[in-house]
Order: C-alpha cells, then structure tokens, then sequence
C-alpha cells in the first residue's frame, strides 16, 4: 500500500496522540516557517505546490491567500468544516483521525497571511469532534504550539471551534461568515470576496479542512515532491468518498486523475448483486448525472476530465448508482433535499427549488404526464444563473442532466398512468 | 437564569470573539440554554439578547432558522435517521419504515408514551455506514452506525430505560 499523506491515521495508530503526531515530524514544518521563512514565501511555496481547493470549487489555495487585502488588518483564517453535502464524509474522518495535521494546517494557513486568529466552523452534529479540538488546541497551546510568542518569535496564534446548528447552507462560505457573525446564514453578495471583506468584515482565508490537511506536507516535503502527484493540473492526493451501490463504501485517499472505474471496481468492491452501474454523480447530491458508460469509467477523476463527460469533480463525492434505480426517484431525494436547504433568500431558488419538488413528487408517484416532465425541466432552467449563490444551481445539475440523459425512466413512469386512464 | 448560572461558560464563551463583536455568541449560548430543558425558553432568548446587546427577536430569528433549535419541547428522545439520497441507495428507507412500524408510529410520530420520536433528516456524514441514525436527547447528541432494525430497537430500549431511571 503507498504512503497516506492525508489519511495517515489509518497506517500510524494513535495518530491523534499530539505525542504520537509529534514523533512524526508534526508541527515541524510549522516551527521551520515561524522561524525560518517569512510569511510570503509560505504562500508561494503552497502556490508552487499547484493545491486546489477540496471544497468543491478547486479554487487554486495559494493564489488565494495572495488575494489577502494587507491594508486592512487584522486577519483571520476559517476552516470550513461543515460537510454537509450529501455523499461526503471525508473531513470528519480528518478530524477524528489525524486532527494535528489539520490544526498544523490551519496553524501554517494563520501564518502565510499573518492572522492571529482562526476559526473552525464544524457543523452542529460535529459537537463530538468540536470537543475534541477543543482539548487538542489546549495542549498545543501547553506545549508552546500555539498561543503568545510562538517559538521565541514575535508571532501569536489563537484557534477556536464554531458549532453550526443545521443548515448546509452555512458550508457556503459567505453564508457560513454571516452564521459566524451571529446572524441568519445567508449568503452574501459578492465581490467583495473574503480575502478583502470576510468575517468582522476583516480580510479572511476561507478553506475547507482537507485543503488545510494538506499543507503541513506541502511545506515539509516541498512543492516539487506535491506536484509528483496527480495530474499536470490537478496535483496531490485526494479522499475521495466513495457511496450508493458499491460493495465497499468508504473513503479512499488517492491520486488526482485516478479513474472512476479504479475507485468503483478496484477499490469500491464493484457493484453488489451482480448489478449493472448505470449513474454516477461526482460531487454529492449537486451533481448532474454521469452516464456510466465505458468512457465515463474510464475518465479520471480530476478537475479537467470530469467535464468531459458531463460532470464536476467538485467534493470528490462519488455517488453510485445502478441499474435497479429509477432516475427520477433520485430526483426525488435530491430535491426534497434543495428544496428544504434553500435559505430562502432569493426567489428563483426558493420558489423554484419548492416547485420542483411538487412536480417531482408526483411524477414519483406516477401521478404525473410528460408535459410535467417538461414542466419540472423548464422550471429548472429558469433557475439557472439567477441565484445569489451556487446552491440554486446545485439544485437543477441532477435536474436537467437527469431528463436529458435517461429520459426513459421518465417516459416509463408517465406512460404508466397513462395506461391507467 | 443561564446568565448566573453559566457565569464562567459564558465568559469563556465570550472571550472566543472580538469585543465588539460579542453577537458572534449567540449560537453557542443558545446551545448552553438548550442543555438545559431541552429547548431554548422565551427567557433565555431575553437573557441571551442581554448579554449581547440584541434584540430577543434577533435572538428568535436565529431559533427559527437553524434546525438544531428548538424552541418547544419535544418527545424526550428523538431518533434521526438519515434516508438522504447516499444512505437511501444502501436502505434507509426500508429501514426507517419498519422501525417505525415495530414502535407503532409514522414517520415524524411520537410513541404512545410520549418518550420516542423518529424522524427522517439529511444527510449527517456517515453515508458510507447506512443504515444510520443520531440521537438527540437532553445529554446532547450521538451517531449509530451500520444498524438493523433490531439493533436499532435495542438501542431505544436501552435509551429508554436511562430516560425512565432518571
Ligand atoms: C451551497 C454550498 C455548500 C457548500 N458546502 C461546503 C462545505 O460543507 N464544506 C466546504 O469546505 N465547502 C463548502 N462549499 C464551498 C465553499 O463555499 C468554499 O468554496 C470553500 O469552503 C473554500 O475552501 P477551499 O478553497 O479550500 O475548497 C459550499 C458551497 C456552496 C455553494
Ligand atoms: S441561491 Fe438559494 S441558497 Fe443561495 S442565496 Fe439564493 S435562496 Fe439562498
Ligand atoms: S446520506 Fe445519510 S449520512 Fe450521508
């Protein structure tokens, strides 16, 4: 088996032991950047390193943190641990299994833009978790590793933990400052973007815990050594969450541009039952729906190739489908789940997203015709790019992929009460 | 009266935010007021805009919009499972309905006496373990993995007999 960069846990027991992460070479890539190199050369390397962001957009995270505005002080760095997608389940394993290599992370984050403040927001059901870091951030604060006058040096860093309450929306991040900021967590209207107007309206560096995860190795091992895996475009590992119609569900740490079929077939277990497997949605309940053909399968899983056929790598959420599933039942499931997690905010969303579920809810029940087929698809479509944030959009992705790409399921659900009548 | 009560929780709680930023508290205050009885009173969402300096319609308004506040009580323990779309394609649903079928509810419904409410919710970041559920009970709020409907009445059994000896 080769080396785990990010799920280490699984080959080194115990690693959430500050102790045992310590042994291994933890928090000196932090100690080696507070007192070697300065904060600008931190950035550059993980720019070098071609990283990009885990949370779903795969936003370059170097060229982030270049974004930060240093006319306006102070900063602040936010790990976004809200995973609350559908399909995904990665941070959470993060977090309870190897949670110093991501506070070393954040702690390597705070120094590139000089923050002296970070936040974790974790969603509500993480309270576990919370309590975890919690005492985790108190030991490093015990052993010197955070705290005042990190290291003899003039820099100070303070984390603290932030519990959601339910609602996905707060993963997006605006939406998720404003929930910081004790307010309903709607999004904002952008630009501003976060690295000039984030949380306390001060510049911030947004990113989600396995991005973070990654950085300790990053400036440990170098750029040169990160961008020996992966693809051109697409470098370092990734945890892909693996769910659905599988024989082995789970997380799976592997490289960017790993194919479909490897992660499915060779790792997943195949398809249980004998089953054939007949969608794949890659990023979670916002993806469109892959028809899982032989050069779907064949398609690696990185942020160019999964364009091409019909999708977006997004989370890494890799939802399996097979051949005794009906198109629009998954239909069903994903817009029960849009339609109660629009915040509301604006009207296309909200209307929309409700609507749909009320014309999806009768052609799951075979109470429907084509032409409410064709209703839900234009409704869709009058949704698409007039939301205030992607999740509008996340909404239509199975939508409109769905219908165009299996339109016999739904033909075969329609002509079934048209028989009746 | 949390604000007496807490004192020290809620200065620790306070210090996490800037001073004049002191609104930033109002989630986890919340959730020191609702370990309380369960559910967030009228009074604490007075006292909560106290301490912060807004109003209790603020505070109200935050109540409404995140799902992890109540602000009623509910049945005494309430049995989450998740049957989003993931957790669906591995059973979720079969297995929500007959769990609810051996208490003798519908989904959302509470048990004759009074103790047990299931319901359907969202995906909790355990897909790849379905069938699964979390339990929110006044002690907070834990996750049960891989289940049965056997296993998941014995767990109800077992929760429910904690819950009576109390
Ligand atoms: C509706 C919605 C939900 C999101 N949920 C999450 C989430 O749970 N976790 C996360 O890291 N990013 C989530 N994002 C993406 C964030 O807005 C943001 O892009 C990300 O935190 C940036 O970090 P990264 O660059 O490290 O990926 C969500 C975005 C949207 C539109
Ligand atoms: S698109 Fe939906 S979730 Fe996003 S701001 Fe508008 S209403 Fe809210
Ligand atoms: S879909 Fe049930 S935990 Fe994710």
């Amino acid at each position: 088996m080769s080396e785990f960069i990010l799920l280490r846990h699984r080959q080194i027991p115990d690693l959430d032991q500050l102790e045992v992460y310590r042994q291994h070479g933890g928090f000196e890539a932090f100690q080696n950047a507070v007192t070697t190199m300065n904060p600008y050369d931190v950035t550059q390397e993980v720019k070098a390193s071609g990283l990009r962001g885990r949370g779903g957009a795969g936003f370059p995270t170097g060229l982030k943190w270049t974004f930060i505005d240093n006319e306006n002080w102070p900063h602040y760095v936010v790990a976004n641990a809200d995973e609350s997608e559908p399909g995904t389940f990665k941070d959470r394993e993060i977090m309870e299994g190897n949670p110093f290599q991501f506070l070393e992370g954040i702690a390597l984050t705070a120094y590139a833009i000089q923050a002296t403040e970070a936040y974790i927001y974790l969603r509500g059901e993480f309270w576990q978790i919370a309590a975890s870091l919690d005492l985790q951030i108190k030991e490093l604060e015990a052993d010197g590793l955070l705290g005042e006058k990190i290291f003899g040096t003039d820099y100070s860093l303070r984390i603290f933990t932030h519990l959601g309450a339910g609602a996905y929306i707060c993963g997006e991040e605006t939406a998720l400052l404003e929930s910081m900021e004790g307010k309903l967590g709607q999004p904002r209207l952008r630009p501003p973007f976060p690295p000039s107007y984030g949380l306390f309206g001060k510049p911030t560096v947004v990113n989600n815990v396995e991005t973070l995860t990654n950085v300790p190795f990053i400036l440990t091992r170098g750029a040169d050594w990160y961008t020996s895996i992966g693809t051109e475009k697409s470098t370092g590992p990734k945890i892909f969450s693996l769910s659905g119609r599988v024989n082995k569900p789970g997380n799976y740490e592997l490289p960017l541009g790993t194919t479909f079929r490897e992660l499915i077939f060779e790792h997943g277990g195949g398809i249980p039952d004998g089953r054939e497997i007949k969608a794949i949605m890659a990023a979670g309940a916002s993806s469109s729906l892959i028809i899982a053909n032989e050069e779907a399968l064949d398609t690696p899983m990185d942020y160019e190739s999964v364009p091409k056929v019909g999708g977006a790598l997004g989370s890494a959420s890799v939802i399996v489908i097979d051949d005794t599933v009906s198109i629009d039942w998954v239909l069903y499931k994903t817009l029960h789940f849009f339609s109660h997690e629009s915040c509301g905010k604006c009207t296309p969303c909200r209307e929309g997203t409700f609507w749909m579920r009320h014309i999806i809810d009768r052609i799951h029940k075979g109470e429907a015709g084509w032409s409410d087929v064709e209703l839900l698809n234009e409704v869709a479509l009058q949704i698409k790019g007039t939301c205030l944030c992607a999740l509008g959009e996340f909404a239509i992705e199975a939508v409109t992929s769905g219908i165009e790409r299996f339109e016999s399921d739904f033909q075969a659900k329609v002509t079934g009460v048209s028989s009746k009548e | 009266m949390i604000a007496e009560k807490y004192a020290a929780e809620i200065e620790i709680i306070l210090a996490k935010y800037p001073l004049d930023q002191k609104r930033s508290a109002v989630m986890p205050l919340l959730y020191l007021a609702q370990r309380e009885g369960g559910y967030v009173t009228k009074g604490d969402m007075v006292e909560i805009g106290k301490i912060l300096g807004i109003t209790s319609t603020d505070v109200a308004s935050i109540v409404g919009f995140y799902t992890l506040y109540y602000d009623q009580p509910e049945g005494t323990i309430r049995i989450q499972v998740c049957n989003d779309l993931p957790c669906a394609l591995r059973g979720a649903d079969e297995f929500l309905e007959k769990l609810c079928e051996n208490l003798g509810i519908k989904i959302g419904g509470t048990t004759q006496d009074g103790s047990v409410t299931v319901e359907a919710v969202m995906c909790l970041a355990a897909c790849d373990k379905a069938p699964m559920f979390q339990v929110q009970s006044a002690d907070g709020l834990s996750y049960y993995e891989d289940q049965t409907v056997r296993s998941a009445l014995e767990v109800v059994e077992t929760l429910r007999k904690q819950d009576a000896s109390k």
